[in-house]
């Protein structure tokens, strides 16, 4: 049996879905409370990793494959990219936030305003959890690798 | 509140004594984490909490990176003697450091004193008047680093992006060369 008791299992598949939803809800908000695309993206891979502590590593990468979370990670830096440039085609300038300056002005202290803020956050948010849980995911695979590579114990018994 | 700062900064000082002394890996790197709540506390105190919640959060994800790679190890206890010249060098270099950072900061304003609070139109004060009005964003650090100062914001995205591209190149099991073979 893979990863911790089943008592960790529990608490963590419960505890699992809330650190998700409390990351979701840091970067949604990010505009208008504290924290933003990077602190929320940061929570949303810790949630990955309470997975992988819990279950194992092979089970975190049933649920978020490695390569599907290369592709978020670029995702996140494209989308990134192309609301810069978009600012460029709409409002003359990169980074332009056009849409607050120009279609969609909202009201300050809503959910739906600010513009290009809330997608930036997004993105950011996808591209640095999708990236944190994949430099997680290499370096725990890294060690195990590693241990197999040189077995200490195996060469001392051949001597 | 004064007195509060000379408490944490003692507690992280010490703290960090610990976690170069220590010949233990595993309570070197839990002393780093003690380091980083401290830290972050220091943070929310100077009423910066979203830079108080990366820190606290990127301190956790980092603790448990450097927990599963010394526990796993055999070689958890540094042994052996330090060597005379190393101990002179460093010690000249800190002081050195420290001479000149004495001279640094008695040329910089007072703790807690916001210089350019005080001039009219600064960068700062000009955000701070005009930045719910020009982009709309209740937060002003998000409309900072996400409007103001977006470029900040993709080089930043950019760093992040190529260190983990190194990673992964560095890390991963089967090389390229491996990988063809087994798709031919």
């Amino acid at each position: 049996m893979k990863g911790m008791t089943i008592i960790v299992k529990t608490v963590s598949s419960w505890v699992k879905v809330l650190i998700f939803l409390f990351g979701i809800c840091i970067i949604l908000t990010g505009h208008l409370t504290p924290g933003g695309g990077f602190a929320g993206g940061v929570i949303l891979a810790s949630s990955y990793v309470l997975l992988m502590l819990a279950f194992g590593r092979e089970f975190a990468e049933e649920n978020l494959p490695l390569a599907a979370a290369s592709r978020l990670d670029c995702a996140g830096a494209i989308m990134f990219a192309a609301i810069a440039v978009l600012g460029f085609v709409w409002g003359g300038s990169f980074f332009f936030n056009y849409l607050y300056q120009i279609y969609l002005p909202g009201k300050a202290l809503n959910l739906v305003s600010a513009g290009t803020i809330p997608l930036s956050n997004i993105a950011i948010g996808i591209k640095v959890g999708a990236s944190l849980f994949l430099i997680i995911v290499m370096l725990s695979g890294f060690c195990q690798d590693y241990r197999c590579k040189v077995d200490f114990t195996k060469t001392k018994g051949e001597e | 509140m004064e007195i509060l700062f000379y408490i944490m900064i003692i507690y992280m000082l010490i703290a960090a004594i610990i976690a170069v002394e220590t010949r233990d890996l595993l309570s070197s790197v839990i002393c780093l984490g003690a380091i980083g709540v401290g830290v972050s506390l220091m943070f929310l105190f100077l009423k910066a909490p979203d830079i108080a919640i990366t820190q606290i959060v990127v301190e956790v994800l980092g603790l448990i990176v450097l927990i599963r790679a010394t526990i796993s190890r055999d070689l958890t206890f540094i042994s052996g003697d330090r060597e005379f010249f190393g101990v002179v060098v460093s010690v000249v270099i800190v002081l050195i450091i420290f001479i000149a950072g004495i001279e640094v900061f008695r040329s910089m304003p007072d703790f807690g004193n916001a210089v350019f609070a005080e001039v009219p139109n600064s960068a700062s004060n000009t955000y701070i008047r005009e930045g719910v009005k020009d982009t709309g964003a209740a937060n002003l650090v998000a409309s900072v680093i996400l409007d103001y100062r977006g470029y900040d914001t993709l080089g930043e995205a950019t760093v992040l992006f190529t260190s983990i591209l190194g990673a992964i190149v560095i890390l991963r099991r089967k090389s390229r060369k491996q990988l063809e073979e087994i798709d031919k």
